[in-house]
């Protein structure tokens, strides 16, 4: 028997009725922002807000934000200023989110405008009763220390007030490029990136799931993460999409040759395919993605869109767990910010989370008069080094998966046996994405 | 032959099988298995009762097997349950000594014990055990029995066992309407760590699983009283359907290639081999991969043991198993199951035994009757603590005084 153990056609998912406001943020974002509106976002709001007049986007209605004190100056580099303005038409800003079920927040962290107003924006958003994710870039390190510290600020207050941030430093992007690539080649390389991401989390939103991902679990995954997530998207073709679609994946760029897969806490999967879509192919590339994270809790959502006959999509969110502690920026050899083919400092952490620290239980534990802190010095001198860590639970959550995917056979009439939202009446293999071949 | 004062019942209505066990107590208050009745279960769901004519028939069976080969009319019954509405958590109850001498008396040890069980459990939801862990005097812990000792304020840490009132009582009404009566209604967790678990495992720490069909219950051990129960609504049917439903045969194929190839553990040799499954008729159905087979279960089961670690991890437990796990009910026959728990709890498991009551020594040998002989074990302490009502005090003292269901 080959691996095709479930191979009935899924059935075609319709879009679902979703409001969804994009909002693009200074320069940067309203660039990104304006690609997005002419491609097929199709259903969103697109909203532009800047603080000068360098950019307009086709398709998004425009907010200026004016201050009659600064008079038309705009927020010129400065968050702080931004911030004011922001918190100045906060009113308005709110207003622009009227509706809205979730708000994307698009922009490019480091300059004054996306920086300065962006948490309000999205503190308005979250008042007006949406959900809010942003989708940010932070600069090169070669961009200079000022704007570098802008936006680990701006990022640190974004993660504090929005539901979740995904940010890709524009330093992984630009390994994409050829060496003697200009600057405008890497914002248009990442500007690529950051919109494939947010595709991917907008098809998780927007079509009818066949395993169904609620946006709120989405959010907790960014927030467990603090924010820092990375992420690929590849997408594959023809009959050997699924097999394609794996080798693709680790091989993606901004996943650091799967290192970032190895060392994540959590994966959010996106899976989008045609109504050609087969449980198999699901499987096929869960089980790989299992075997790529060994530590994760996976999180797949699957959708199928007609437009995708005979195509496969995967998107991929990785999380760390580890919040970053210091905001230094590195220093190169003369006290300038390095630029070095991986990405400086920033996600460093999210690549290399400290492993968790729990000694292995099997030692039979010393008198219960010490404490947990002193059992654990003393098992770590014992050792030498930290015990075997406990195998994760289940690692793979899945919030619905409708019947008529898996039977639940003889227990189709009791009632569900439902653990932290889990089904556990469904195989387990099943559950876990693991095929048999 | 009539019910005598002696002898004591235990009925287990599982989800595969229904289980009577009777037990006699004889002079000495040693207690002795004298005989068993068995049925094959139909109409329990995850330890629930779904269909009460079904089960009715199999307990009549049961019942009449276990009186023939004991030769006694059984009369009374005690009756295990279980099922995933069934929880268990720790509380403390809280009694102001009034005497004017601050003798602490039998009565505030009743009135304190009263308190910890006064708990608020959702609507619908009953107490089914409430049961001494220790006492406290004056703030002081770790007191086994108060009475005579004198002082302001007694507290009692309990362990209490709730379900949910109307699923309970299905058990208990089918019984009663077969004209039996219901001495007692027992967590089966319970009943089966009675059975396997000497006083000193318990006191070491252990943690006794037992595997049904439909559910897998677990009770925790520590310092020789319960700390922790659970019931997880996972069982044998699971791998049985998992495995219906990943080698695309019939549930009752996959329960007899569950039996007959199933396995813990992927081994070497099943790597790649297959098997043709034929129908009754001898016609060619299927081919089975040997080692999805392996695969499928050992995912389940990994699962079911990854769940109980969380869960005792959560309560702070794992660390205080010192006497290891045991492993009951009918899952505890699929080869390599220890082997695989040991790897997921990293502690020491063993097959449990349930040779703390003697007597027919080939059923006592049987993983899945640990429930219904600790039902009768259960019973035996009950009996023993009636014959001793005179010395009340004193009884405290034993570790069977620390049983105080309702
Ligand atoms: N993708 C992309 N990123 C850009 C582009 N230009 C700048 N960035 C990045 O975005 C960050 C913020 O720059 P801007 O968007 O120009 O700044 P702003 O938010 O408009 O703020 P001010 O103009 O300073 O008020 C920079 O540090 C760059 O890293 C671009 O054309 N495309
Ligand atoms: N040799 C075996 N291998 C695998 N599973 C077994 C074996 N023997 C019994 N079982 C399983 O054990 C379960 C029954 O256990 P039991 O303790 O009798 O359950 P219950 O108390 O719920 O009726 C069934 O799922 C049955 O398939
Ligand atoms: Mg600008
Ligand atoms: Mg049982």
């Amino acid at each position: 028997m080959d691996s095709e153990i479930i191979s009935q056609p899924l059935s075609a998912g319709e879009t679902k009725k979703r409001s969804v406001t994009i909002f693009g943020v200074g320069t940067a974002g309203i660039t990104m922002a304006g690609q997005m509106a002419a491609e097929d976002f199709t259903g969103a709001k697109f909203v532009a807000v800047n603080t000068d007049n360098s950019v307009t986007a086709a398709g998004a209605e425009m907010i200026h934000l004016e201050s009659k004190m600064l008079r038309g100056l705009g927020a010129g580099g400065d968050p702080e200023r931004g911030c004011e303005l922001a918190e100045e038409n906060f009113d308005r800003l709110k207003t622009a989110c009227a509706g809205a079920e979730v708000v994307f927040l698009v922009t490019g962290l480091g300059g004054g405008t996306g920086t300065g107003v962006s948490p309000v924006l999205a503190r308005a958003a979250r008042e007006s009763g949406a959900l809010v994710l942003a989708f940010v870039t932070l600069p090169f390190a070669c961009e200079g220390n000022q704007r570098e510290r802008h936006a680990r600020q701006g990022l640190e207050q974004l993660k504090t007030v929005a539901d979740g941030v995904i940010c890709l430093p524009h330093q992984k992007a630009a390994k994409l490029l050829e060496e003697h690539a200009g600057f405008a080649d890497a914002f248009r390389a990442s500007a690529h990136l950051l919109i494939e991401g947010v595709r991917g989390v907008w098809r998780l939103l927007m079509y009818r799931g066949l395993i169904e991902i609620h946006f709120e679990e989405l959010c907790a995954l960014l927030r467990a993460g603090h924010g820092e997530s990375c992420f690929a998207t590849v997408e594959s073709a023809g009959t050997t999409r699924a097999r394609d679609a794996i080798e693709k994946l680790p091989a993606h760029p901004l996943l650091d040759g799967g290192q970032a897969l190895t060392e994540a806490e959590t994966v959010l999967v996106s899976l989008l395919g045609g109504p050609d879509l087969s449980m198999a192919d699901v499987n096929r590339v869960m089980a790989d993605l299992n075997e790529h994270c060994p530590k994760a809790r996976i999180i797949m959502g699957a959708a199928v869109a007609e437009s995708f006959h005979d195509r496969l999509a995967v998107t991929i969110i990785a999380t760390g767990r580890q919040p970053r502690t210091s905001a230094k920026p590195a220093p190169g050899k003369n006290g300038k910010p390095a630029l070095t083919p991986d990405a400086p400092g920033f996600d460093t952490e999210l690549l290399h989370p400290t492993k968790p620290e729990r000694p292995s239980s099997r030692h039979v534990p010393p008198a219960p008069a010490l404490s947990v802190e002193q059992r654990e010095q003393i098992l770590a001198q014992q050792t030498g080094k930290r015990g075997p860590v406990r195998k994760a639970g289940p690692r793979m959550k899945q919030i619905t998966l409708p019947l008529d995917i898996v039977n639940k056979g003889r227990f189709d009439k009791s009632e569900p046996t439902i653990h932290k939202g889990e089904d556990l009446d469904l195989p387990t293999y099943v559950r876990r994405g693991v095929a048999l071949n | 032959m009539f019910d005598s004062p002696s002898i004591i019942v235990g009925l287990e209505i599982g989800t595969s099988k229904i289980c009577a066990v009777v037990g006699e107590m004889n002079d000495d208050g040693v207690l002795n298995i004298i005989g068993v009745g068995q049925a094959r279960t139909r109409g329990v769901r995850k330890g629930e009762i779904v269909d009460a004519r079904a089960v009715e028939e199999g307990v009549r069976h049961a019942i009449v097997e276990a009186e023939q080969m004991a030769d006694v009319e059984i009369r009374s019954v005690y009756l295990g349950v279980t099922g995933g509405h069934i929880r268990g958590f720790n509380n403390r109850g809280v009694h102001p000594v009034v005497s004017a001498d601050r003798e602490i008396s039998d009565e505030d040890v009743l009135d304190v014990v009263k308190n910890a069980k006064a708990i608020n459990l959702p609507q619908d939801n009953t107490v089914l055990h409430a049961i001494r862990q220790h006492f406290l005097v004056d703030g002081h812990d770790g007191v086994t029995d108060p009475v005579g000792m004198l002082g302001a304020r007694l507290e009692v840490d309990v362990h209490v066992v709730h379900g949910h009132l109307n699923r309970l009582q299905n058990a208990i009404r089918v019984v009663k309407g077969m004209q039996l009566e219901v001495n007692e209604v027992v967590f089966n967790g319970l009943a089966s760590s009675l059975a396997v678990l000497s006083n000193a495992q318990k006191e070491l720490g252990a943690l006794v699983i037992d595997i049904g069909g439909g559910t897998t219950d677990y009770v925790v051990y520590s310092g020789g009283v319960i700390k922790h129960t659970g019931v997880l609504a996972v069982g044998g049917d699971h791998v049985t359907n998992d495995l219906a439903f990943g080698l695309k045969v019939p549930q009752g194929r996959a329960e007899q290639l569950k039996i007959e190839n199933g396995s813990a553990f992927i081994d070497e040799a099943v790597k790649g081999q297959t098997m043709n499954i034929t129908s009754e008729l001898g016609l060619p159905l299927n081919t089975v991969n040997l080692e999805h087979l392996r695969r499928i279960m050992v995912m389940r089961l990994e699962e079911v043991f990854q769940l109980i670690a969380q869960d005792l991890e959560q309560a702070g437990l794992l660390e205080y198993l010192r006497a290891g796990v045991f492993l009951c009910g009918g899952g505890a026959r699929i080869p390599e199951i220890a082997r695989l728990a040991e790897q997921v709890l990293e502690l020491p498991v063993t097959l449990g035994k349930t040779n703390t009551v003697s007597g027919l020594k080939s059923t006592l040998d049987q993983p899945e009757f640990a429930t219904a002989i600790g039902l009768v074990r259960f019973g035996s302490f009950k009996f023993r603590k009636r014959e001793a009502r005179p010395t009340f005090g004193q009884n405290l003292k034993n570790v069977f005084g620390k049983l105080l269901p309702r």
